[in-house]
């Protein structure tokens, strides 16, 4: 016969403690009051004197100003905006703006950083130094410095658009910004889009069951062939029946200035630009670091199992270089989205510039619309920890497993 | 015996001499080995050749073979494309000190030499007496730093501080209750409003009269001739008294009460040589401070003050009492999500609505506060890195050593901490010594808002002159980040000594 164990008390009272004061029991239940009255205090302060300071003012708190006509221009707009809509649609504008530059801003980004990372762990020493010359030449300057200099020294100083320089005679930049062809919608848009849509769609979900079928049987299956007809030959067949999608239409010179092709201001290009580099010298640092990370055993071992160098690579090194690369790469694209913030010092019309600055000092209603512009970089990059951690949380189980 | 040499397995000529292997080593090697080893490289080697060719050579030539060195104005600029260095040198006043008048431009240089003094011996590791330095650099040097630069004396002490300070406090509580009291004429729970009302006055009113001998104190102060001395010494006695009860009464305390009296007999030293007992040094508003001055400035404060901001911070955050550690997530996130820019913005438009109404901050002092919240926040999360890094065991054997939470933190933990992330600390300064370019955007003229500023300038408006000023700044900003960012490496490589093989 065994003595059965017993339970423990249930030390309801020290529980309690311990969830009301953490470590430090009743001493952190009193810390805690304490804290809470100065915060009470300081929220309390803060508020009766903006309602003092405002009504001196004379503004009128709240956002009640939302729907009143803006009454100025914004120089590059996304979706339709005349001087007489409501502050609003600025808003909305601004925040259109902003993300279009963060976009275009991270490809570049992405695509400069990764070409400066092979740079740097190339052989050849020349280009490994050219590599490193770069990175630390642009870490080492403010970002508004280069901001700046790309958009007073380097734009400014490029000739009009008589003389602008030619991309291959489809793109021409030049003083005004730069002129790059417009791809026209046709007829045949709609189902080409929507085939195109399907195609890729379809083409994912081959590759799901293949990664099943390859994982749970062990079976290879061979898809390539596949997807490339589902991708390009479906939407190939549908511009043959639907005819063609869009048409490219060329900018060519007409009078003082380009007619026809799409323009893109000079601010946008100079932010992109800046931008881009940038950052492009912080992803190539990040990317170097998690190709470096991966021991050179595992390079060794994957070609004593017979894999080619360029399997090894794809199988082996990379997965386990892109575990250490992407949580600081989304880090760096969330910086890029918040430093697209500085267009304002240029003009370029972002959130921060349209809203912060121009409707700011129209209404005056400084506690609403920098609360509404912090808000929005925070929901930003609060869902971007968000996915992050989701991404950490499937890497784990990954591990574990 | 036979001979050896008749044996028929033996060779009897010699084997010709191969050629000696290709050289690895050396400068030909290198060029063998590193650049020219296969087609690809080749390839590679003249792309990278010509990419330097195409930047380095314009660049040389327009900044030393085509500059112009000595004119007047612009007409010497346009004869030739290149750097335009006379207008740097007519523009130098500008780029450094701003609109600081010239007769007062040497406390600018004095404040500068200064710093340098102080920090240069901190950051060398070889060199004594560490903790004289921090404080005197984080404690010392701002306040006399401001004197410096800004200018003014002062009327009174430590008395008299804390006895407004308190007053402030009080009526501020006071006037709370009796909004309460006003509000429970019509709201719904009027009775707990009126209780909470009538506790908070009561408490108001309780404070009133425990501060009145310090409020007494200081009126009697102000009457009498000599205020500031008076008060002074009698802050010394108190503050003496006070260090010598806490470091440990008569056993212990000698130690802590002679560095109170020697600290408080450099303060007058201070207030002595700088005349801060009568005016001090002249005014100068800190709208006519601009160009590197605002610059160092920003970034000196930023550094001084977000450290223990973040340190702070940090604690807080792996504090287990709930409350405040909500408080400072919350408060870390949210300084951390949004950009730099908005939180300039928030300190020079929101912040003023935020004060009392005739209480004016000063426009640089508002833009420090907003730098200072934003890199604490940042620091707060590079000092929790190293917090984490300290092993458990150190804490529990300070524990068992019977030290308490505030000795176990600041003598075991924290020392240990800050010193793994120096490196990151050091790059979250550089980080922060480019964003202070930012300041430009709010109206104040540091680096480059002066050079943006001084390219308006029709006398100097030449082709050449933007290119020349982007490159004297960036020579500037350059020198300063590469520097620390060495700095950062050298530490780090110091503190990892031991760990390599």
């Amino acid at each position: 016969m065994s003595t059965e164990a017993r339970k423990p008390p249930l030390q309801i009272a020290l529980k309690i403690r311990r969830i009301l004061g953490g470590k430090a029991g009743w001493n952190g239940v009193a810390v805690q009051f304490a804290f809470a009255a100065v915060l009470g205090w300081i929220a309390y302060e803060i508020i009766s004197n903006a309602r003092a300071n405002l009504e001196n003012q004379h503004i009128a708190a709240g956002f009640g100003f939302l729907s009143n006509n803006a009454g100025f221009d914004v120089n590059q707009t996304l979706i339709s905006y005349t001087g007489s809509d409501t502050f609003l649609r600025v808003f909305v504008v601004g925040l259109l703006n902003t993300l279009a530059v963060s976009a275009v801003g991270i490809v570049f980004a992405t695509v400069i950083g990764f070409i400066v990372a092979l740079c740097r762990l190339s052989p050849n020493w020349l280009v490994s130094r050219i590599g490193e010359i770069y990175v630390e030449l642009i870490r080492n300057l403010p970002l508004l410095f280069q901001i700046l200099f790309w958009y007073l020294a380097v734009l400014a100083a490029l000739p009009n658009p008589r003389q602008s320089i030619s991309l291959f005679g489809v793109a021409f930049i030049s003083n005004r910004g730069l002129v790059i062809p417009e791809p026209i919608g046709q007829a045949g848009l709609g189902p080409f889009l929507a085939v195109l849509g399907v195609g890729i769609v379809v083409a994912l979900a081959l590759r799901i069951h293949a990664r099943r079928a390859l994982f749970l049987r062990g079976q290879m299956i061979r898809i390539w062939p596949y997807v490339l007809g589902l991708v390009i030959g479906l939407p190939l067949v549908t511009m043959l029946v639907f005819g063609q999608p869009f048409t490219v239409e060329l900018p060519h010179l007409k009078g003082f200035n380009f007619a026809g092709g799409a323009r893109i201001i000079p601010e946008f290009v100079a932010l992109t630009l800046a931008l881009s580099t940038y950052t492009a010298a912080f992803i190539a640092e990040i990317v170097r670091a998690g190709i470096l990370s991966v021991h050179k055993g595992q390079m060794e071992a994957g070609s004593s199992l017979g894999l080619s160098r360029g399997t090894t690579l794809r199988l082996i090194v990379v997965p386990q270089a892109m575990r250490v690369i992407v949580p600081p790469l989304t880090n760096q694209y969330l910086n890029l989205t918040k430093n697209s913030s500085l267009a304002v010092a240029i003009g370029y019309p972002d959130l921060v510039s349209v809203w912060a600055g121009t409707s700011l000092s129209q209404t005056g209603q400084a506690i609403e619309i920098i609360a509404m512009t912090m808000g929005v970089y925070l929901l930003i990059s609060l869902f971007t920890s968000f996915v992050m951690s989701i991404y950490g949380w499937r890497l784990n189980r990954s591990l574990g497993a | 015996m036979t001979d050896i040499t008749a044996s028929s397995f033996v060779r009897q000529d010699l084997v010709v001499e191969r050629p000696a292997p290709v050289k690895t080593s050396g400068f030909v090697g290198t060029l063998r080995t590193r650049l020219f080893n296969s087609p690809s490289n080749i390839l590679l080697t003249i792309i990278g050749a010509l990419l330097l060719w195409f930047t380095i050579i314009p660049s040389v030539k327009f900044l030393i073979v085509n500059a112009v060195w000595s004119g007047h104005d612009r007409s010497a600029c346009l004869a030739e494309y290149g750097a335009c260095w006379p207008y740097i040198h007519a523009k130098l006043p500008q780029l450094i000190y701003g609109f600081y008048p010239e007769a007062e431009r040497w406390r600018v240089n004095f404040a500068l030499i200064l710093a340098a003094v102080l920090l240069v011996p901190l950051l060398i590791p070889r060199l004594p007496a560490k903790g004289l330095n921090a404080s005197l650099f984080f404690f010392a040097f701002p306040v006399v730093a401001f004197f410096l630069l800004h200018g003014g004396g002062i009327t009174g002490f430590g008395v008299s501080w804390t006895a407004g300070l308190l007053e402030l406090f009080d009526d501020s509580i006071i006037s709370a209750g009796q909004v309460l009291l006003s509000l429970s004429e019509t709201s719904v729970i009027a009775p707990l409003l009126w209780v909470v009302g009538t506790l908070i006055v009561l408490a108001g009113n309780a404070i009133h009269w425990l501060i009145f001998p310090l409020t007494w104190l200081r009126d009697q102060l102000e009457s009498s001739g000599q205020s500031l001395w008076t008060d002074f010494v009698i802050t010394t006695v108190v503050v003496s008294l006070i260090a010598f009860v806490i470091g440990g009464g008569v056993r212990a305390g000698w130690r802590p009460l002679a560095a109170s009296v020697a600290a408080f007999i450099g303060i007058a030293a201070v207030i002595k040589l700088m005349g801060l007992d009568h005016g001090g040094l002249p005014v100068v508003q800190t709208r006519l401070w601009g160009g590197l001055l605002v610059t160092l400035v920003v970034s000196v404060a930023g550094i001084v003050t977000s450290l223990p901001i973040g340190i702070a911070l940090a604690l807080a955050r792996r504090s287990t009492i709930p409350l405040i550690r909500i408080f400072a997530i919350t408060f870390i996130e949210f300084w951390r999500g949004v950009p730099l820019i908005t939180v300039l913005f928030f300190a020079t438009y929101m912040l003023p609505l935020f004060l009392p109404g005739n209480f004016t901050v000063d426009g640089l002092v508002r833009a420090l506060i907003g730098i200072a919240l934003f890199t604490g926040a940042y620091q707060a999360e590079n000092v929790r890195g190293g917090l984490a890094a300290i092993p458990r065991g150190q804490s529990e054997a300070a524990a068992a050593l019977g030290l308490s939470w505030w000795k176990t933190t600041s003598l075991i933990v924290l020392p240990q901490a800050l010193r793994h992330v120096i490196p990151n600390l050091v790059n979250s300064f550089i980080s922060l010594f480019k964003d202070t370019s930012l300041v430009s955007i709010v109206a104040l003229f540091d680096l480059l808002g002066s050079l943006r500023a001084s390219f308006a300038d029709p006398k100097w408006s030449a082709p050449s002159t933007l290119f020349t000023g982007f490159a004297f700044a960036g020579i500037i900003y350059f020198i300063f980040c590469f520097g620390m960012s060495r700095y950062s490496l050298f530490v780090e490589r110091r503190l990892n000594v031991h760990r390599r093989n």
